[in-house]
Parts: C-alpha cells; sequence; structure tokens
C-alpha cells in the first residue's frame, strides 16, 4: 500500500513540475526560446505574492491573482526590450543574456529579501486532506495537479481555439509571412512571454504554499521544468504534464528508497527517457 | 492620383544591389502585371512593396502617403494584402485557419468572407480541416490567394501565382481574376508567364536586371519589344 | 611571353600580421616575467595570479567549446568538480603525490565526458546547455554519496600530502618561504604552464586544417558537411579536449585549495556563470577576449568584492548589456576599430596575379 501512496504522491508532484514547465514549454514552442531565468521568475513570482500578502493580509490565491497582471507586464516588457533583440538562428545571444538575467535576478532577490527562506501562509489547507480509496491525498497537491491540468487545457484552448492562438502558431511556423497576414511577430513574442510569466505565477503560488523558498531555489526548479518539457517532447503541453508526472514519481520513488536519492532519481529518469527516446515522448510532427 | 506607385524604387541585399530607380503605378481597379526572368527583381519589388523589405518613406506611396519605410504588418493594415511567392501556407494551421488568419491585421467588411472564398474555390470547404500543407501545389496556391483577400484588401499583390503548377491548375486559377477585379481589388501580378499575364493585365512592366525596361498596354506591346526587354536588346 | 612577370610573384597564403609578430616578442617576455615573478612578489599576489591564469584556462576552453565549436555548455562545473574529486580521490585512497595526480583529473574528466556527450548530444542548442547541467548536478549529487572523500561535506587534503609535494622543499629554500607559500608558488608556476600550453595549443589547433573545419563547423554546418567536415567528430573533439583542459583545472585549483566540498567543486557560478561572463564580457569567439574578459572580471572583483550580491548583479548586468549591444565583446571593440590581431586565425591571400588564365595564349 506504501507504493500506491508514494506514486499517488509523485504524480500530484509532476502537478507542480508541470506547472514550472508549461511557461517554458509554451515559449520554447512559439519562438524557439529557452530562457535560463524561468526558475527564478518562479522565484520572485513567490516573493511577489509574499509581499503582497504580508502588507494586506490577504490570502495567497487573491495576492496571486493581484500579481498575476503585473507578471504579465514584466514579461511582456522583458520579451519586448530584451530578448526579442536577441531572438535569431545563433542560439548563444538568448542563452547568455537569459543567464545573466538569472544571475541578476537571484543576487537581486537575495539582496532584497536576505537568504533566509520564507513560506507562504496556508492556514488550514496545509494539513488538509481527503481520503480517496484506501490512501490519504493532501488537499494542497491535489488542488496543485488541478490546477496544472486547468492551466494546459485553457492554454491547449487559447492555442486552438482562438485567434491569438492562430497568430501564435503562425508566428512560429513563419514569422516573415504572418507580418504579411498584418501580424506583428515582436507583439506575439511579448504577449507569450506575458502569458507564460501568469503561469509562472500561479506555479509560485503553489511552490511557496507548499515548501519553504529563498532566492537561490530558481535553478533547480528551471532544471526540474526542462526535465519535464524533455520528457514530455518539445512543444507538447500534453507531454509536459506527462513529463511533469514521471519526473514527480521518480522523485518520491527514490526518496522513498533512500532520501538522499531523491533529486537523483528524478535526473536519471530523464537520462533514461534521453536513452531511449531522443526527442520525448509526444514529438511534435512539424519542427 | 494613383493609388499605388513605387517612385525611384531601390533594393539592396548586403553588397548586392536587386533595384535600380523602379517607377511602378498602379490606379484605381487596374491589374498590372510584372513580367521578366528569373533575377530580374520582380519579387523584391514585391517585398519592397509590401514592407518584407523597408526602404526610403517616398520610394513607395499608398493614396500618395509614403510607405516605403512602413512594417509589413502596417501596410497589411493599410490594405495591401500579398500572396507570397512559394504560397508560403503555415502548416500548423488548417486550411480555414490559414483563411482566417488573413484578416488578422485587417478586419473591413466587404464582399470577401469565407463564404464567398468557398464560392470561389469550392474545393477548399471539401477540405477545409486538413493541414494547409496536405493539399496539391494548385490547393495550396488557391489558399494563399484566399487568405489575401480575407482583409478585403484595396491592393492585391500576387507573387508568381502561376510557378510550379500545371497548365491545367493555372487556367482554374487565372479564372478567379475577374472575380477579384469585380469585387474591387487592384491588383499587381508577377508572371513568368506572358501569355497568362497579357490575358489579365491592364498595363504590363517588363523588368530585367532590377530596371523596369517596358511598359505598354498588352495590344501595344510587339512579340520583339517584349523579347528585348525580356532578354535585353543584344539578345 | 611579357606576361612571365606574373609568374615572379607568386601568391602566398599568411596568417600571421604585424601585430602579432609584436605581440610574440611580448607574450616570450612575459612568459619569462610570469616565471620569475615568485622572486619578487607577495604571496597574495601570487595567489590573485593563480586565480586569474586558472580563470583563464577555464575561459579558453569554454570559449573552445562555445565560440568554436558552438557548443554552449553550462555544465562545465562537472569537470573541474570530477578533476578535482579524482586528485583528492588518489592521494587520500591511493597516497598518490598530488602533482602527477593533476594529470589523472584531466583523464577521468574525459572519461566523464563520452557518457556525457552521449547523452548531451541528443540535444540541440538551448536544451544542449541545460541537458550538461543536469549531467553536472548528477555527477555532484553521486560525488556526495562518496563517503571516503566526505561524502556532502567534503575534505581535505591529508597534511603529508601536501607538505612533501614535489619540489616545495625546493622551492623553500630557494625562496625562504614556509611550506604552504611554497605550495601556492608550485601550483602558481603549473597554472602558468597550464595557460601558456592552452592557449599556444588551441592557438595551434585553430590554425591547422582541423581547426578551419571547426569555424566552418560553426558557421554553417550543411555546407561544412558538404565539403566533407564530419560535424559529429568535431563536436567529439573539442568537447573531450574541452573536458580535459577543464578537468586538469580543477585538480590543479583545489590542490591550491586543498580542501574540498562538491557544492564547491560543482558550483555553476563559480566554474560557468564566471568563465561564461569573462568570455562574453572579453570577446567569445577569439583568444583574445577571454584574456581581457578575466582582467576587467578580476578588477571587477577586486573593486567590488566586498559588496557580494551587488557584484554578481553587476557582472550580470554588464554581460547582458554587451550580449545586447556590443555581441563581440570588448575585444571585438578593439579590434575593429583598430585592426588589430594578436592571434590571426584567419587566412589572408597576397601577391599572385587575378588574370592568370591569360598566360597560355
Amino acid at each position: 500500500m506504501i507504493w500506491v501512496d508514494t506514486i499517488v504522491q509523485g504524480i500530484l508532484l509532476g502537478g507542480l513540475y508541470a506547472l514550472f514547465a508549461a511557461g517554458l514549454s509554451l515559449v520554447f514552442g512559439i519562438m524557439r526560446l529557452v530562457n535560463l531565468a524561468h526558475g527564478d521568475l518562479i522565484v520572485m513570482g513567490a516573493y511577489l505574492i509574499l509581499v503582497f500578502v504580508s502588507f494586506t493580509g490577504l490570502s495567497p490565491f487573491i495576492a496571486a491573482a493581484i500579481a498575476m497582471p503585473l507578471m504579465f507586464a514584466l514579461g511582456y516588457g522583458l520579451q519586448k526590450v530584451m530578448l526579442n533583440r536577441v531572438l535569431g538562428d545563433d542560439i548563444l545571444p538568448p542563452l547568455l543574456v537569459t543567464f545573466g538575467l538569472s544571475v541578476v535576478l537571484q543576487n537581486a532577490m537575495l539582496e532584497g529579501f536576505s537568504a533566509d527562506s520564507q513560506r507562504l501562509p496556508t492556514g488550514a489547507l496545509s494539513t488538509a486532506s481527503v481520503e480517496l480509496g484506501s490512501i490519504n491525498v493532501g488537499v494542497l497537491p491535489l488542488l496543485t495537479f488541478g490546477s496544472a491540468v486547468l492551466v494546459i487545457v485553457v492554454l491547449n484552448q487559447i492555442f486552438y481555439r482562438t485567434e491569438l492562438g492562430r497568430a501564435f502558431r503562425a508566428t512560429s511556423d513563419d514569422a516573415t509571412t504572418a507580418s504579411l497576414m498584418g501580424i506583428k511577430p515582436a507583439n506575439i513574442f511579448a504577449m507569450a512571454t506575458g502569458i507564460a510569466l501568469i503561469i509562472v505565477t500561479i506555479a509560485a503560488l503553489y511552490l511557496g504554499m507548499r515548501a519553504n523558498f529563498d532566492p537561490n531555489i530558481g535553478p533547480a526548479r528551471l532544471i526540474y521544468a526542462f526535465e519535464a518539457v524533455i520528457i514530455g517532447g518539445l512543444g507538447s503541453l500534453w507531454g509536459t504534464l506527462l513529463g511533469g508526472i514521471i519526473i514527480g514519481v521518480a522523485q518520491t520513488v527514490g526518496a522513498a528508497i533512500n532520501p538522499e536519492w531523491q533529486i537523483l532519481a528524478g535526473h536519471v529518469a530523464l537520462l533514461i527517457v534521453l536513452l531511449i527516446r531522443p526527442r520525448g515522448l509526444f514529438p511534435r510532427a512539424v519542427d | 492620383m494613383a493609388l499605388l506607385t513605387t517612385q525611384n524604387l531601390t533594393a539592396h541585399y548586403g553588397d548586392f544591389q536587386a533595384l535600380f530607380g523602379v517607377d511602378i503605378e498602379l490606379n484605381e481597379g487596374e491589374t498590372i502585371a510584372i513580367i521578366g526572368a528569373n533575377g530580374a527583381g520582380k519579387t523584391t519589388l514585391m517585398r519592397s512593396i509590401s514592407g518584407v523589405l523597408t526602404n526610403q518613406p517616398d520610394m513607395v506611396t499608398l493614396e500618395g502617403v509614403p510607405i516605403g519605410n512602413a512594417s509589413a504588418d502596417a501596410i497589411m493594415a493599410q490594405g495591401v494584402a500579398m500572396v507570397p511567392e512559394g504560397r508560403k501556407l503555415f502548416p500548423s494551421l488548417s486550411v480555414e485557419e490559414n483563411l482566417l488568419i488573413g484578416t488578422y491585421g485587417r478586419k473591413t467588411a466587404g464582399h470577401w468572407s469565407l463564404e464567398t472564398i468557398y464560392d470561389l474555390f469550392p474545393i477548399l470547404k471539401e477540405r477545409r480541416n486538413n493541414p494547409g500543407t496536405a493539399l496539391s501545389g494548385g490547393q495550396q496556391q488557391m489558399v494563399a490567394i484566399g487568405r489575401a483577400l480575407m482583409s478585403n484588401p484595396r491592393v492585391l499583390l500576387c507573387d508568381e501565382v502561376s510557378l510550379g503548377l500545371a497548365p491545367v491548375v493555372i487556367k482554374d486559377i487565372y479564372q478567379a481574376v475577374p472575380k477579384i477585379k469585380h469585387a474591387g481589388a487592384s491588383m499587381i501580378v508577377v508572371e513568368q508567364d506572358i501569355g497568362q499575364a497579357m490575358k489579365v493585365a491592364d498595363r504590363v512592366y517588363c523588368m530585367m536586371e532590377g530596371r523596369v525596361t517596358l511598359t505598354g498596354t498588352p495590344d501595344s506591346l510587339s512579340r520583339d519589344a517584349i523579347h528585348d526587354a525580356y532578354f535585353g536588346a543584344a539578345a | 611571353m611579357s606576361h612571365a612577370t606574373d609568374h615572379a610573384v607568386p601568391y602566398a597564403v599568411h596568417t600571421g600580421t604585424s601585430a602579432s609578430r609584436i605581440a610574440g616578442i611580448a607574450a616570450l617576455i612575459l612568459i619569462v616575467v610570469l616565471v620569475a615573478l615568485p622572486a619578487f612578489a607577495s604571496r597574495s599576489l601570487i595567489q590573485d595570479m593563480f586565480f586569474i591564469l586558472t580563470m583563464l584556462v577555464l575561459a579558453q576552453f569554454w570559449n573552445l567549446l562555445a565560440g568554436y565549436g558552438g557548443l554552449v555548455s553550462i555544465g562545465q562545473q562537472a569537470f573541474v568538480g570530477i578533476g578535482a574529486y579524482a586528485m583528492f580521490g588518489v592521494v587520500i585512497l591511493a597516497g598518490l603525490d598530488p602533482v602527477p595526480a593533476i594529470l589523472l583529473g584531466g583523464v577521468v574528466a574525459v572519461l566523464l565526458a563520452i557518457p556525457t556527450a552521449f547523452f548531451a548530444f541528443r540535444l540541440q542548442g538551448a536544451y544542449f546547455a541545460i541537458g550538461t547541467w543536469v549531467i553536472a548536478e548528477v555527477v555532484r549529487l553521486l560525488t556526495s554519496q562518496w563517503k571516503a572523500v566526505g561524502g556532502g561535506t567534503g575534505t581535505s587534503l591529508p597534511r603529508d600530502a601536501t607538505r612533501d609535494l614535489w619540489m616545495t622543499e625546493t622551492i623553500e629554500t630557494v625562496f625562504g618561504v614556509r611550506n604552504a607559500a611554497a605550495r601556492d608558488i608550485l601550483s602558481y608556476w603549473l597554472a602558468v604552464i597550464l595557460a601558456v600550453a592552452t592557449i599556444g595549443g588551441i592557438y595551434w589547433l585553430l590554425r591547422t586544417k582541423r581547426g578551419l573545419a571547426l569555424a566552418a563547423v560553426r558557421d554553417n554546418i550543411e555546407a561544412a558537411k558538404s565539403v566533407g567536415v564530419d560535424a559529429v567528430r568535431m563536436k567529439w573533439t573539442v568537447f573531450l579536449v574541452a573536458a580535459f583542459g577543464t578537468g586538469l583545472t580543477g585538480a590543479l585549483i583545489y590542490l591550491q585549495k586543498a580542501r574540498i566540498s562538491p557544492d564547491a567543486a560543482f558550483s555553476v557560478t563559480d566554474w560557468t556563470a564566471f568563465v561564461l561572463f569573462i568570455v562574453v564580457i572579453g570577446g567569445i569567439g577569439t583568444i583574445e577576449g577571454p584574456i581581457i574578459g578575466v582582467i576587467v572580471f578580476f578588477l571587477l572583483q577586486s573593486l567590488l568584492a566586498d559588496y557580494g550580491t551587488w557584484y554578481l548583479m553587476v557582472l550580470g548586468v554588464i554581460g547582458i548589456i554587451i550580449m545586447l549591444f556590443a555581441p563581440k565583446g570588448l575585444w571585438g571593440l578593439i579590434s575593429s576599430r583598430t585592426g588589430i590581431e594578436l592571434f590571426p586565425v584567419r587566412r589572408r591571400l597576397t601577391g599572385g596575379a587575378l588574370h592568370t588564365s591569360q598566360q597560355e595564349t
């Protein structure tokens, strides 16, 4: 029974990793950009929510809702002012610029919030649980997983049912021809990064409610997100969810065997997938 | 006043100069054809007008307003739509989505809508849910023309629509031209197929090596004059 | 026959420039000064120079990888760490002298690089970058499990191993210094040798046919393939060479530090972020770039080291600004203004006749 419990916990943890990864997957799918500051932006989102919570006493959920438009604006501006300049065939400039951004964000947060770890207040939510058959499942992990599924459903709706989504796909296919349709690729990319940062805020909310965070944990979140995206297959959002689940399960199973193996087990899962399916489980046909 | 002009238009790709002072005039309701051999600068001309290549402001005007330095999306919003060389359908979009994306930057009411495009090219309605790139070359060309028409443009630029297509397919596609004219669009048609160009155009410009070498109405141009303008007088 | 004079000026291919010849002489003088430095410099200067030289070597190898090979790795800390740990391992477990053990550090780094490349080469571009990082994390986590070298908390080099280090006794008597200072001098000399060999070796590599092929692969992989360059082999070669050099340097750095822990030896900030900023600020894809970069880096660190986080923020901002507005770095700015090339690798054609085809008539 302990194994069923471990695996269920792992699946739910995978929801958190899918939330980390969904923004990364979206941005990569549209503009082939990998933002190495993605993890630090998640941590920054958690601090932003924390600041709202501590100044107003609001619930973290409402604080996150307030943070979302701000994070959207940040993402939009970041893409428009900085990242659009480095998009192109050469992969080096975007990598180096976002790596620089990662270092700047981490140290700015260290300066502003110190290295002490923080947590978002959750009240009774953090301990609440429900009986599912014979196992006990925390409400917060369930909520996280539900949010991840919801985010992916909404993203897919945007992608395949809206004019913006058509513009996303068209620009991703061929930005020059898209501009002949009246699309401004620079704005489309900025919208995509803005939306990615809304997802980042949701990820930050659950990150901050479920565990302690400090300014240095961003890079590890980037790595988990990256692993989920690679395992799922580049550009596939449902694949990203499955990738998150695989990392989550690998980590909880690893931890159940030896607590020191938790993180390692997640990395090993990625290497195994790379070995047998180099393009991930659901690679996109058009690339 | 002419609807659209290019005045002393030049274009460069790095050190290579592709256009040397090209003057073109398109009047309201008119269809003009640009003919010329490979490398004459026809596609560069279209890319310059549509804003894919930007120039000095005065080099391209729309109703007297300089648009030479405007971006492609801004020019499209002004009502200049392009059917690009090679069709350039979006592989991630279905046929219908390819048509719908044509209205992204300009939602002007007019003759053209999904229904009227499907009337113009009925085969597209049957294949509306297929990926655009799963279609035959001729059908893809129909989608590309429909996509450009969806915004009800004032000027339609068609770059080499017959390239690589069988004669019977070309005929099908060119049957649409009178209907497009009738619905109110002025057209610039780039063609290597001189016969086809002569049939649809009110006036013809012949280009060679980045310059306009001959202009006139199709009736006024002799075969020899076209031959010289096309290949150079010495040849 | 009147055209015969054309043959008197046969064309020739050069890579040298007058600046490069002056630079060559200056370099020789510099090397002599560097070697003699411990005779008149303070211990802290020697330590600073050791830091500068080892960072320079790491930067040159990262530059070879990313700037010439197009392989943007952010997992080079794996090779620094494994090289250092391999050295510690054989010293602690087999009682080897640390100096020859440094070479073993390089060899073990290559052994790690083979499976690393096997996995990471399945990933393209940015994903390659993060893939190498994941592998570095795996190695760090595994090393933390290695109890014989201290597990997660790390360990120190045994006292008798550092005391009886090669040559240190001689250095102690010649310079009249204590053992710890002698170890610094020895490490410093090894760093000088490593730096000179690295720069010389990379310069030589880039001037060979293989170096040309490397530039071809970086500029256009399809075109390079079409003229018969084996891109995959080039990638492997560059990756393994860089791993070897990085592993050697890691072992040398930790010989001087004499204390190791997984978090320090596999630090992405110390061994990859800093190195990357050095290369970017100085100018990626040139040999001169990392040299300029490491000087700027050291000056910034000396100026701002007291401000901790601000220092890193400034470094990050400078890196971003350079990448946005001067992607060829400081050396790129200098070189384009003055046309100076200290390490010319381009081939220039001089002499020869342009109308040779007419001569046969």
